[in-house]
């Protein structure tokens, strides 16, 4: 064996673990991706009254497979007079950032693919601020002025937005006192509370600031279809469009795992310290045995054969997977047992991630989008000053419990308050400000210059 | 051996895309180069087994910095080069520059060929489990033994960008 593929062997059989997430991250993210798709597309529809997508397989469940085939087989095009490389780089820059700040996610205990690195979810955020080049440089290289505003929407937008996004992490770094994914889950239970309800304010920020970064509606500015087509995107078809189209949701993913991980309590289960609260365990059992008996009911009303079959193939997954989460209780005496923690983790990480995910998908349906001198005025004037005072005041709070011994509830309590009370400051002024604005802009009969949209 | 092969690839990445960066003509073609360039470095900087630099490079410069760069040069569109206004003894005043800090660099290793751990083999790094998590001992350095110099820089920088934004606020009374 020569000492080339000796080594080679040797570094997969160190490796191995973490090259499988790795394989697994690549392989199953973009697969979720389009499902969200699909839940999006149901919650919206549901909202509205309608069906949504159901015409592929029951329910339209098949609907992401069709369109991502339909993607793949269109026909590619670049315009003559676009960047032919940046063109072709952007998208890929995009993919590549999103996918590869999933790395350092921890989704359970067990599945993660850069173990116990000191920098945690500074790597995923900071890997994470490289995918919006692809949007910059993608509307930049097609040469097209939907595409090229969109771009310098989109690039102000981060830019504004990139502080509160920030100090809304200082804030949960701060209680956590590391940036090590792992530790991070871990002194949320030994202090016995999910950093949301020690930090309201920080989740808020994160929340919104998100929002905003990965150009969601109500922010979903660079792309606003009324006004730009579909801003970078507008040069893009087939499977560069797609890229885009997965990036943007695998970025949502990585949002709502880093904000799982900081506030939610990551992994843990719901009180994860109280011992009678631990028939919890039998939560996923219980969620996917019922999900398995819907679909044997649905089963028999579906109108084609083809459809029956395919329910009765999801309700037989859903109670494989049921049965092995039953299996793996402790009190079972088998080798599954030894799998408790990384199947049980990963449950309550992926539904709280889940749950995140709903959120961004209902603010979504339910905010008109915002004006550009709205979303610059809500960034600067009201969250990157309310951002700076809760991270203060998250010291503040800190200090007065490690250094004067007041119970640290009580602290948070004050804190949070006096937060809370400089945002309502700033709003009222933010009003005073806006009906001056308005005002001005009465009595001022030329049409006010609008600077900030590009 | 490894930490070698790593350092070497980075550092050619590095010097390749810094070359590219000044020799493109299109703005935006140059700042792909500088970011090429950032990346490269951090990659040097994770080599080193410094994972809080590396981030915060990553963050701070190619995030933040060159994001503001791409914006500034999309808003002035440099992408059709100008005829630049040249000085003549300029190539041979920055051909001299080159020669002297090339001599000094090819000098600097020729000394140290000798030396144990100096030569143009980078020694393996210890293991990052052995050295202590970096991210706290920069801060440690940072607030505890240089927390003067730190806050004066601080304070330098708060006045740098107050001036800035009187300066580029517009005079309404004027």
């Amino acid at each position: 064996m020569s000492p080339m593929l000796h080594s080679i062997l040797a570094f997969v059989q160190t490796w191995w673990v973490e090259l499988l997430c790795a394989v697994l991250i690549v392989l199953v993210v973009p697969l979720i991706a389009v499902y969200i798709v699909l839940v999006e597309r149901k919650a919206m529809a549901d909202m509205r009254a309608r069906l949504g997508p159901m015409r592929v397989g029951p329910h339209g469940l098949l609907q992401p497979i069709a369109d991502a085939l339909k993607l793949l087989f269109k026909e590619d095009l670049i315009p003559d007079n676009a960047d032919q490389f940046i063109f072709w780089l952007a998208p890929v820059l995009s993919m590549t950032a999103a996918l590869t700040s999933m790395g350092a996610v921890a989704i359970g205990p067990w599945f993660q693919v850069a173990r116990d690195i000191n920098i945690g979810l500074l790597f995923v955020v900071g890997v994470g601020a490289l995918g919006p080049f692809g949007i910059v440089l993608g509307g930049w290289a097609s040469n097209n002025h939907y595409s090229i505003i969109g771009a310098l929407r989109s690039t102000a937008q981060l830019i504004s937005y990139e502080t509160t996004a920030g100090f809304a992490l200082v804030s949960g770094f701060l209680l956590a006192g590391t940036l090590n994914v792992r530790a991070i889950v871990e002194t949320q239970r030994t202090d016995q509370a999910w950093y949301v309800f020690l930090a309201p304010v920080g989740f808020f920020t994160y929340l919104i600031a998100w929002i905003a970064e990965t150009n969601r509606a109500p922010f979903d500015l660079p792309e606003a279809e009324s006004e730009l087509v579909a801003g970078y995107m507008t040069e893009y078809s087939g499977f560069r469009w797609s890229l885009y189209f997965l990036a943007e949701y695998a970025n949502m993913i990585v949002v709502a795992s880093v904000g799982t991980t900081l506030f939610l309590g990551g992994w843990l289960r719901p009180f994860p310290n109280v011992r009678w609260l631990a028939g919890l365990d039998a939560a996923p059992t219980l969620l996917l045995a019922a999900v398995g008996a819907y679909c044997v009911f649905r089963a028999g009303k579906q109108p084609a054969r083809a459809q029956s079959m395919f329910m009765w193939a999801v309700a037989f997954g859903c109670f494989v997977v049921a049965a092995i989460f039953t299996l793996a209780l402790p009190f079972s005496h088998l080798p599954l047992e030894r799998m408790h923690d990384g199947l049980y983790g990963a449950f309550w990480f992926l539904l709280k991630v889940s749950a995140y995910i709903y959120i961004f998908m209902w603010l979504r349906f339910t905010l008109p989008r915002f004006r550009f001198d709205q979303l610059m005025r809500l960034g600067w004037h009201i969250l990157i000053p309310l951002a700076l005072v809760n991270v203060v005041d998250v010291g503040i709070a800190l200090a007065l419990s490690s250094e004067f011994g007041i119970n640290r509830w009580v602290a948070m309590v004050i804190t949070t308050a006096a937060t809370l009370g400089a945002a309502m400051l700033l709003l009222h002024w933010n009003d005073k400000y806006a009906a001056a604005a308005s005002a001005a802009l009465l009595t001022d009969s030329s049409i006010a210059e609008d600077t900030h949209a590009g | 051996m490894l930490d070698s092969v790593i350092f070497y690839f980075f550092a050619g990445i590095a010097v390749v895309s810094a070359v590219l960066m000044i020799t493109r003509r299109n703005a935006i073609h140059s700042a792909i180069f500088l970011i090429t360039t950032l990346l490269a470095t951090a990659g040097i900087f994770l080599q080193l087994r410094a994972e809080f630099l590396f981030i915060s490079q990553i963050i701070l410069y190619v995030g933040g910095i060159m994001v503001l760069f791409i914006f500034a040069i999309m808003l002035v569109r440099l992408d059709v080069p100008l005829p630049q206004i040249r000085s003549r003894t300029q190539k041979w005043i920055a051909l001299l520059v080159a020669l002297a800090v090339g001599l000094e660099a090819g000098v600097v290793i020729w000394l140290a060929r000798k030396v144990p751990g100096q030569g143009l083999l980078i020694p393996n790094a210890a293991p990052a489990d052995k050295l202590a998590p970096n991210t706290e001992e920069l801060a440690k350095t940072l607030f505890g033994t240089y927390l003067l110099p730190f806050e004066i820089a601080s304070v330098l920088l708060l006045v740098a960008m107050v001036g800035a934004v009187v300066m580029a606020k517009k005079r309404t009374d004027a």
